[in-house]
């Protein structure tokens, strides 16, 4: 089990300046996100579009914003705990103990959750028959192509990363593309790639129309198309891989005792703190009368969350207020001279 | 004020009233219309206020933009009269606007 002072829950914008405020107040903390990179939904939804409201920043883009941001707490050169996510948080006397579903164990005096609205995964195919094959013949990711050659593929979506394994495994094998309307969103480059394979009859676009059903007992034989004129379609299929694109789920955060409302969790705006004593809440998933759930507004809540945390981490020593500007101290921490 | 009716697959109805300029998803939180998640507060990123609009409604309402129908893409069953709620901006002229909630908005 790791000890650390903070464990920080989500490496979106307001989880990364988590680790700033703590930092200059001298405390150590961890970051674990179930995404594979940190920027949450700056990263996974709009890393390419402007924002504008980032207080002396006119205009930057979500990519930008976390790659500055993971700039300013490179000093502290935190550990980040990435595809993982937290299953279960239990109280150990005064600390708390984090446990991931990578069976990863930390304990400290103070959680701080920046969770936006829950942990990315992927949105499943409603038909009923899909969970039976998830993982064995019905994936919303490929992690290994070269289970996929050779084989009949029906590709659900009508986006980019639709397009782009389309294209790529249209090289070894037999592809159709389905989608529910006639017009696909990629690259230009792309969407002339996968119309030039249509007419070498490489890939067989059918649009517009929607998974109806899956059939087979252990593998998939054919899978059921239904048409917006109301024809359906059978086709022989091995492997359905679908995409369309990530939900939001709050997943176990629900469970661990938190005075909830609409998904979000009730904080006193005093020092982000919910219901449990060490535990915070921050960003988009804390709640409070007035809450706006804007970046900045996550950012001024972890700053009073860090106040809080140091009290808790460091009960023996006092909390003296600094700016960054005049203190020697917090510059040493940030490598300055 | 604007008159806007939610019915559920259950054909439970409930009409509510929302204030011109804000949007037929916020008029629903405010009012706690099940059926309505809006996770992501109307930036048109998740797809979680999707809803049905009745037909004669559908055409008369401001085209949905390139990024709107996209986000429709990733809806639980869309339909062609899929629209986000978060989108459709409340005028005296949608009094009486009927949209239908999915079974689900995830």
């Amino acid at each position: 089990m790791k000890k650390t002072d903070t464990i920080i829950i989500g490496a979106g914008p307001v989880g990364l300046f988590a680790v700033h405020q703590l930092g200059i107040k001298g405390l150590k903390s961890i970051v674990i996100d179930n995404l594979d990179k940190a920027g949450g939904q700056c990263i996974e939804l709009y890393p390419d579009k402007p924002i504008y409201d980032i207080p002396a920043v006119p205009e930057c883009t979500g990519e930008e914003l976390t790659k500055k941001l993971l700039e300013q707490i490179k000093p502290f050169q935190t550990e980040f705990y990435l595809n993982e996510r937290v299953e279960e948080v239990r109280q150990d006397k005064d600390n708390w103990i984090v446990k991931t579903n990578n069976n990863n164990e930390f304990l400290a005096p103070n959680i701080i959750i920046a969770g936006g609205v829950g942990s990315f995964e992927p949105r499943k195919l409603a038909v009923k028959e899909a969970e039976k094959f998830e993982d064995k013949y019905l994936f919303y990711a490929v992690k290994d192509k070269e289970k996929l050659k050779n084989k009949s593929i029906a590709i659900f979506g009508g986006g980019d990363s639709a397009l782009d394994w389309a294209l790529e495994l249209s090289k070894f094998s037999n592809i159709n593309l389905i989608h529910r309307r006639d017009e696909f969103r990629g690259a230009p480059h792309t969407l002339s790639e996968i119309k030039k394979l249509e007419k070498e009859e490489k890939i067989s676009i059918k649009t517009p129309c929607q998974l109806e059903s899956i059939e087979g007992d252990k593998k998939i034989k054919t899978i059921t198309i239904k048409f917006e004129n109301g024809n359906t379609e059978k086709i022989k299929t091995d492997i359905v891989l679908s995409f369309f694109g990530l939900i939001m789920k709050l997943g176990p955060i629900a469970e661990w005792g938190l005075n909830m409302s609409k998904k979000t969790i009730e904080v006193n705006t005093e020092n982000f703190e919910t219901n449990k004593k060490g535990i915070f809440a921050a960003g988009d998933i804390c709640n409070y009368p007035g809450k706006l759930k804007l970046i900045l507004s996550g950012f001024h809540e972890v700053a009073l969350a860090s106040v809080e945390c140091f009290k808790r981490a460091r009960p023996n020593e006092k909390y003296r207020f600094e700016f960054t500007t005049s203190s020697k101290t917090i510059q040493g921490r940030l490598g300055k001279k | 004020m604007p008159k806007i009716t939610f019915k559920d697959l259950s054909g439970n109805s409930k009409t509510i009233e929302i204030e011109n300029g804000l949007s037929v998803m916020e008029g629903a939180i405010q009012n706690d219309i099940s059926g309505i998640d809006a996770d992501c507060g109307g930036g048109m990123a998740c797809a979680t206020c999707h809803v049905y609009v009745e037909e004669k409604w559908f055409d008369n309402l401001p085209k949905a933009e390139d990024a709107e129908v996209d986000m429709i893409d990733m809806a639980h069953e869309p339909k062609k009269n899929s629209r986000l709620s978060c989108q459709l901006i409340i005028t005296d002229e949608l009094n009486g606007l009927v949209v239908a909630t999915p079974e689900k908005q995830s």
